[in-house]
């Protein structure tokens, strides 16, 4: 029995390391931007640009997704990410089915494991998940084995293809270059993956990021994600070249967080004239459905400085490359 | 026939010297003059024994979760740990809130590996609002009041509460969270939160009733003790009450000065506890309370749970990890080890202080003294390996961790409760069955 007491140990490892990160350095799943690199997504970006001029052009439908069972399970409501996600599925090839909650089993109380484990046995071999809770993504790419998950959109956490579909509207509105350039972030930056997103792509592509809103919607430590803070929107938009107004969801806001929206608008609303604070070229994102007159000018929604349609466009595209990119890795995997 | 065991020459918990201690009957005796040969003997070259480990905060899970935990697997993980005596909260299905449910407990425990001493709700139902029957559960055998799991949430209730159990001198150990501030938080607000997407719990959360419950006890003159303390400013709240003369003690678990919500990292649920982990600089701060003082005793918070709980979504996976088994091994790896504290200071926060705190008889190595006692071997290293607790839990985030201080034997009024695989008795040891059931 060793009974010293004065045996050195090495340094015990940090983080509880249960359920390690490997599922986020699995290519069959896309869970988030976070730490994926700039090779990784300018190729992903590169691939959406090619995937558009094709989209554009009418041509029939591929068969690069043939043989792959797509479900699209929305367990929160969405419109234009589960439309896109299935427009981008079917031109491909791809056998999509959508998985209404409201209709389902999971108001029986199954749980979501169980029901996905269904899908997994049914031979679904990519999963776009769409869920309230963050890291709802991440949690069913580490428990099924053998099926991607397309996260999106996991509560406050990421929305990884809003995340690239803004990359690539900012690359075409940049010139193809994002070094040097600044997008504000203005409005509900606490609740909203799109932000985080945001964050993460443009961070990681050389550009910088300013978040800004009121004080009760403004994270934790939301600087150490790598972005700068403004206190007010005209310090946010002063030399920018873009902005993203977050959608003000009203759903989710809980009592208390602001005052009226009234007071929001004439703080942190863009209109025109904090418009003309950005430099001249900049350009204005919504990730949609806008509130008008809360945080767009209903003429700022509308005007050739906002891009916020090519984003939809924009995002069927994104949708294609992420669908080949899993797939592929997916094959590769089986 | 009774049986004379022999630790023979394992250096004393406090004082380093080799002592040698007789146990018969369940009492230590004067250790005999000649050899004895009926005596079973346990000799350890540089093991220590001390009292058996106290610990004031654990969930044995029953009346009704023992799919989580049950008091006979639960005291048998405390007796591997090193425990032999644990206190149970009442946050159970039904809560603990009536004698007959004290008394329940305390039947069911009297064939457990290690004292139950049962801690009984503060509020019916612990709904946080009517008062349980105080005076009578502690008549029936609770040794304090808790409403553990959630915060008395009303400061008039907690007011009352107070002054209704003053009479019987038992503390009330307050799980201090304002629950306005906590609101639908799961983990410490920060970084991580914020990187995660994940509503985080302020510190201020804890503090802010830590100052109104020590204001509290200031008000009633009754004791209240501060459960599972994790933040900077929730030390500071027990050290300034200190510094003011009030009944106020508070408690640590090796989880707060090992690691910190980093540990969530990739949406880990067995990272997650109420409190939970903080900060660095909240660590840091932890060592230092336990270091100067301001900390009266160590508690695991041991929280079982099943392994299909906690492999829901992060925000869906219930608080809580084990803690009765790997408790002592990270008090001597992460505070003795590393030199914040002597190993007898470390082990009397196991011992001596908890019994202080809620005024349990004493235990020494004395002749006379009940034989509730821990052999344990300082540096003896071991990897954590949770498939072989003897919990039902396996939720730790400590798996794979290599730690430093392995308990080689725990006895219970005379009887062995936890014997290491590889004890070599001089004569062989033929266990009661009780504990080898």
């Amino acid at each position: 029995m060793n009974a010293s007491a004065t045996v050195p140990l090495a340094p015990a490892p940090r983080g509880a390391g249960f359920f390690s990160t490997r599922s986020a350095r699995d290519a069959r799943h896309l869970l988030g931007l976070e730490g994926m690199s700039r090779e990784e997504l300018s190729d992903l970006l590169d691939d959406a640009e090619r995937e558009r001029e094709w989209l554009r052009s009418g041509a029939p439908n591929r068969d690069d997704l043939a043989g792959c069972s797509v479900m699209l399970a929305f367990i929160e409501d969405s419109t234009r990410t589960r439309t896109s996600f299935e427009v981008a599925a079917r031109r491909l090839g791809a056998n999509a089915l959508t998985f209404s909650a409201s209709a389902s089993s999971l108001n029986k109380g199954e749980t979501l494991f169980d029901t996905m484990k269904v899908f997994e046995a049914m031979g679904t071999q990519l999963l776009v998940l769409r869920h309230s809770m963050s890291g709802a993504a991440a949690c069913l790419a580490r428990t099924l084995e053998r099926v991607g998950v397309l996260n999106a959109g996991d509560g406050m956490h990421e929305h990884p293809t809003q995340g690239l579909l803004d990359l690539l509207t900012l690359r075409d509105a940049w010139k193809g270059r994002f070094e040097g350039r600044r997008l504000a972030i203005v409005g509900d930056v606490g609740h909203s993956r799109v932000a985080r997103s945001a964050i993460h792509g443009l961070t990681t592509m050389g550009a910088q990021v300013t978040v800004g809103g009121p004080g009760t919607l403004m994270p934790a430590d939301v600087g150490l994600l790598g972005c700068g803070i403004a206190t007010s929107v005209d310090e946010a938009l002063a030399g920018a070249d873009g902005v993203m107004a977050l959608r003000i969801q009203r759903e989710r806001m809980e009592k208390g967080l602001l005052p009226s929206l009234v007071e929001y608008g004439r703080e942190w609303g863009i209109d025109f004239g904090r418009v003309a604070l950005m430099k001249p070229d900049a350009v204005v994102l919504h990730p949609g459905p806008v509130n008008r007159g809360v945080e767009l000018d209903p003429g700022v929604a509308d005007s050739a400085r906002s891009v916020i349609l090519t984003q939809v466009a924009n995002g069927v595209a994104v949708r294609c490359a992420v669908l080949k990119r899993c797939w592929t890795a997916w094959r590769e995997a089986a | 026939m009774s049986t004379l065991t022999l630790f023979r020459n394992l250096l004393h918990w406090r004082t380093g010297e080799r002592v040698t201690v007789a146990v018969e009957d369940g009492v230590i005796v004067p250790p005999p003059r000649r050899g004895h040969e009926h005596a079973r003997v346990l000799e350890a070259p540089g093991a220590v024994l001390a009292p058996g480990l106290v610990d004031l905060h654990v969930h044995l899970r029953e009346p009704g979760q023992s799919a989580k935990e049950s008091i006979e697997t639960g005291t048998r993980a405390a007796a591997a740990g090193g425990f032999t005596s644990v206190a149970c909260m009442p946050n159970t299905v039904p809560v603990v809130d009536s004698p007959a449910w004290v008394e329940w407990v305390k039947h069911r425990a009297a064939a457990a590996y290690a004292r139950v001493l049962p801690i009984a709700a503060v509020t019916q139902g612990q709904n946080g609002e009517q008062l349980a029957p105080l005076q009578a559960m502690a008549r029936a055998g609770a040794v304090a009041f808790s409403d553990d799991g959630a915060p008395v949430a009303s400061a008039a209730i907690m007011r009352r509460a107070l002054e209704y159990a003053r009479n019987t001198g038992l503390p009330i150990v307050g799980h201090e969270e304002d629950p306005t501030l906590r609101a639908d938080g799961v983990m410490n607000e920060g970084f991580t939160a914020t990187r995660l997407g994940l509503r985080g719990i302020p510190n201020a959360a804890e503090s802010v009733l830590c100052r109104r419950d020590a204001d509290l006890a200031e008000l009633t003159g009754a004791r209240v003790h501060l459960a599972h303390l994790s933040t900077t400013q929730g030390f500071d709240a027990l050290r300034d009450a200190k510094r003011r003369g009030l009944p106020v003690t508070g408690e640590t678990c090796p989880h707060y000065w090992t690691l910190t919500d980093e540990a969530v990292g990739d949406y880990d649920t067995l990272a997650k506890m109420n409190p939970p982990l903080r900060s660095e600089a909240d660590r840091e701060a932890c060592i230092a309370a336990i270091a100067d003082g301001t900390i009266d005793c160590f508690v695991t918070d041991h929280a079982p749970h099943t392994a299909d709980e906690k492999a829901r979504p992060f925000a869906e996976a219930p608080f809580g990890i084990v803690g009765l088994e790997t408790a002592l091994a990270l008090t001597i790896t992460f505070l003795v080890q590393p030199g914040h504290l002597s190993l007898a200071r470390a082990i009397e926060l196991w011992t001596d202080a908890p019994r202080r705190v809620f005024d349990l008889p004493e235990v020494d190595l004395e002749p006379g003294s009940e034989a509730d006692l821990v052999v344990f071997d300082p540096g003896g290293e071991w990897v954590v390996d949770p498939e072989l607790f003897f919990s039902k839990g396996r939720n730790t985030p400590f798996a794979g961790w290599r730690l430093q201080g392995r308990v080689l034997a725990t006895m219970m009024g005379g009887r062995f409760t936890h014997l290491a695989p590889e004890i070599d008795f001089e004569h062989q040891l033929v266990l009661p069955a009780e504990a080898a059931r």
